[in-house]
């Protein structure tokens, strides 16, 4: 069991809200989260639908073992069409809500329609109702999430909500919970905002149970969090300096992607590192780091939380901006940084804590950044878009600007706000956005990590890093290494990492326990809790089924194997320095072999055969 | 040898695995909103504060409630709720000065920490030692340790 089997619908349009029975025979087939509620999303809308329109459907999602002791366990995804690629979305978030919605007594809640005016969800136990949320529109995350509780007059009460940035458009807009945990990518929080939904507000205090074997899954999550703590990365790496733990690394590598992919190594990287946040700062003697912080049940606790100086430029007599929150990710640390050749630690901070503020994705922020900042230099995008100021790479005030003018979507920030490929488009320069079906790359260049390369073209939701991090073998031999620089071996190596982690993201963990454990140390907890059988076996048949149907369902929503592509300038133009210097990605050298191990159509399409040993539909979706 | 719960706030995470360990062993199910520890985050300040029962010696919850429902266990030193007993007044609840006896709308009396009867599930659970369990005599020795091995560099002292 787990699950506790109940699901919430939300129709907008209507003002309605339902409950139902978990459909157990897709929880046994797709055992949760991510998988479980894309199986619902693909029964329940058209993949050719607007994903900004009512007619699209939007999943908030826990897995069985959210709210639970094992470690990472208070996860949650969100699940619906996503606004920048048109095709599948998920995003996964920690933080302290996941675990809230499960002890309410919730799998699931599904939100369909759109409200006719502003509203949130209230959600106390069994009680749930839409409230009038006017007063909460126009107002950023921080500011909503205060008033919601003074409202409520309950500090316990768990928020999501979307910022200014979502309400004004912006196609990378996330939702975030607890004040700076995101479920950021992919834009979920536009489409919450295009269905006028403000925020999801939930109480639970009824506790998660159901647990199958009680003592065997105390047992399982026992030996789970003591493989956590032994390990290098998830018990000393990870703690010490979060994500950003890989700042040096990857730079090491050659595969820091830098100004908008030009380079692969920032010469700033020692600056803007894990360590470098731990360093006193000249100006108040401080560090950025105040300290680590976990989300729920984790025992890893890579979580960061950072104070600005408060004589910094971007803070100066801003005193809302001085108190402690969420800190750089390895992720935002690189888009906001060396993507835009900024090398300003408390600039990256302060743009990072205005992502939270009115929520957007600070990768494809920064990376849309960065390719304004390449036309900038190439006099496409002057100082009278950019009022003035100057946008030159490593210029932190544009930094800083930009993420002010995207909070509340004014002026440059509109454009900003397209997102890199449409930005592109827009200034007449499609070749130089760097992105895949219209995500904006994360913190890995493929030129010097090939296997990457092949991860994020055929990646479902856009060039994504946790749809198969290859990283792990290729530069951390995890589980096992392999080289870097080679396309052999890769297809099933890319293949191998995206059904385990589509498994793992319907369990209710975080991913980042795969630094440490493989579907050998999570199978155990989740068969100890879960009623059916939940060998590693069953597990990857499970992830490769999610794979799969996502995969028609982006088939079904238009896209084809034309989209499985990396920009130009990835397969053309060469590193110029570090161990990958003088390589590109190739690309074509493994795109066939994936296709041919994944058992699709030398275009790219799940064949019948493939289909049917999967249990899914042998025409695809929607046919 | 009594022991007490030693708790040090700048060793936590906020993970709140104390409070699930706390809910499962008095609730059977994994329920932070039943548990008899609380974590306090302090976002701006980026701080987190363990907070519960201090097992007192001369205990106001005791001496407070009418039909004598809180009762010392000798072996652990904790002050015990009966529930049987408890008639759910809440006047323990008001007389602790510290708010860590509290009621319960389900159950409809009183709940506070019993030091699990010797063995508390929040110290195992801890995955950072910001909670464990030690020499009620002696709850001051690691700082002491501490302050000792600041006197004298390089050394790592094994009292
Ligand atoms: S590893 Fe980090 S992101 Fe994952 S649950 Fe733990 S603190 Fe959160
Ligand atoms: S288990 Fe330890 S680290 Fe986690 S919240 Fe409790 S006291 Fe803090």
């Amino acid at each position: 069991m787990a699950w506790t089997k109940k699901v919430m619908r939300v129709n907008l349009t209507e003002g309605t809200i339902s409950e139902e029975p978990l459909n157990m025979e897709w929880a046994n087939q797709y055992l949760g989260q991510r998988g479980l509620a894309t199986r619902y999303l693909v029964e329940e809308i058209d993949p050719k639908c607007d994903p900004l329109g009512p007619e699209n459907k939007m999943i908030m999602t826990t897995g069985p073992l959210t709210g639970t002791m094992a470690s990472t366990g208070g996860r949650y995804s969100v699940v619906t069409k996503g606004p920048l690629t048109g095709a599948i979305a998920c995003s996964n978030s920690g933080g302290f809500m996941g675990n809230e919605i499960k002890n309410a007594g919730w799998d699931m809640i599904i939100f369909e329609g759109k409200s006719p005016k502003p509203v949130y969800l209230y959600v106390e136990n069994e009680k749930a109702e839409l409230l009038p949320a006017d007063d909460l529109w126009g107002k950023s995350v921080w500011e909503a999430d205060e008033m919601i509780h003074k409202k409520h007059q309950d500090p316990l009460i768990r928020i999501a909500v979307v910022g200014r940035a979502a309400e004004t458009g912006c196609l990378y807009a996330g939702i975030i919970n607890d004040l700076h945990r995101a479920a950021g990518r992919s834009g979920v929080g536009t489409v919450m905002a295009s269905k006028n939904l403000k925020a999801v507000a939930v109480r639970g205090t009824r506790g998660v149970g159901n647990i199958k074997d009680p003592a065997a899954f105390i047992k399982a999550t026992n030996e789970g969090k003591k493989v956590l703590s032994e390990n290098a990365v998830t018990g000393e790496g990870l703690p010490a300096l979060g994500t950003q733990v890989l700042m040096n690394v990857i730079n090491e590598v050659g595969a820091m992607p830098t100004r908008n992919m030009r380079d692969v190594q920032f010469e700033g990287s020692s600056r803007i590192s894990g360590e470098a946040m731990k360093e006193p700062r000249p100006g108040d003697g401080r560090p950025n780091l105040t300290t680590n912080a976990a989300c729920f049940g984790c025992t890893i606790a890579c979580g960061r939380i950072s104070t600005i100086d408060q004589g910094h430029f971007t803070v100066e007599n801003k005193p809302e901006y001085w108190g402690a929150s969420g800190g750089l990710e390895y992720e935002a640390a690189w888009a906001l940084g060396s993507d835009c050749g900024v090398d300003d630690l408390d600039a990256l901070t302060y743009a990072n804590f205005l992502c939270n503020e009115d929520g957007y994705d600070p990768i494809s922020f920064g990376s849309t950044l960065a390719a304004a900042m390449e036309m900038y230099e190439m006099g496409v995008i002057t100082k009278e878009h950019t009022h003035g100021v100057d946008f030159s790479f490593g210029s932190a005030e544009a930094l800083a600007k930009a993420a002010e003018w995207v909070s509340k979507g004014e002026g440059f920030g509109k454009d900003l706000a397209l997102g890199s490929k449409r930005l592109c488009e827009k200034y007449g320069h499609p070749e130089l956005s760097m992105t895949v079906k219209g995500l904006e790359f994360p913190a890995y260049d493929p030129r010097g990590i090939q296997g990457m390369g092949l991860a994020y073209a055929t990646s479902n939701r856009g060039a994504c890093h946790l749809r198969g991090y290859t990283v792990a073998s290729e530069i951390l031999g995890i589980p096992e290494k392999t080289d870097p620089l080679v396309t052999e071996g890769k297809a099933d190596l890319v293949k191998a990492f995206q059904d385990a982690t589509a498994a793992v993201d319907s369990t209710g963990l975080c991913v980042f326990t795969t630094f440490a454990w493989t579907l050998e140390d999570i199978s155990p907890q989740v068969d100890a809790a879960c009623e059916g059988d939940w060998s590693v076996e069953k597990m990857l048949e499970v992830g490769e089924r999610i794979w799969n149907m996502e995969r028609d369902f982006n088939m079904a929503a238009g896209l084809t194997g034309k989209d499985d592509y990396l920009p130009k300038r990835l397969l053309k133009d060469a590193a110029k320095t570090g161990p990958a210097t003088g390589k590109v990605n190739n690309l074509g050298e493994m795109l066939p072999r994936y296709y041919e191990v994944r058992g699709w159509t030398t275009d790219g399409v799940p064949t019948r055969e493939t289909r049917e040993r999967l249990g899914l539909n042998p025409d695809g979706i929607g046919v | 040898m009594l022991r007490s719960l030693q708790i040090e706030p700048e060793k936590c995470t906020g993970c709140l695995q104390c409070e699930m360990a706390c809910s499962y062993q008095a609730e059977g199910v994994f329920n932070p909103a039943k548990s008899r520890i609380k974590i306090f985050t302090f976002h701006e300040e980026g701080r987190f504060v363990p907070y519960t029962c201090t097992q007192c010696s001369e205990a106001w919850c005791m001496h407070a409630c009418p039909v004598e429902a809180i009762v010392i266990n000798e072996a652990t030193g904790a002050k015990e709720v009966r529930a049987d007993v408890c008639v759910g007044c809440k006047v323990c609840t008001i007389a602790c000065p510290f708010g860590t006896v509290n009621y319960d709308q389900d159950s409809k009396v009183v709940y506070k920490c019993d030091l699990c009867g010797g063995d508390p599930e929040c110290a195992k659970a801890c995955p950072t030692q910001a909670i464990t369990y030690v020499d009620a005599n002696h709850t001051g020795l690691d700082r002491m340790r501490a302050h000792a091995a600041k006197n004298l560099p390089g050394a790592s002292a094994s009292a």
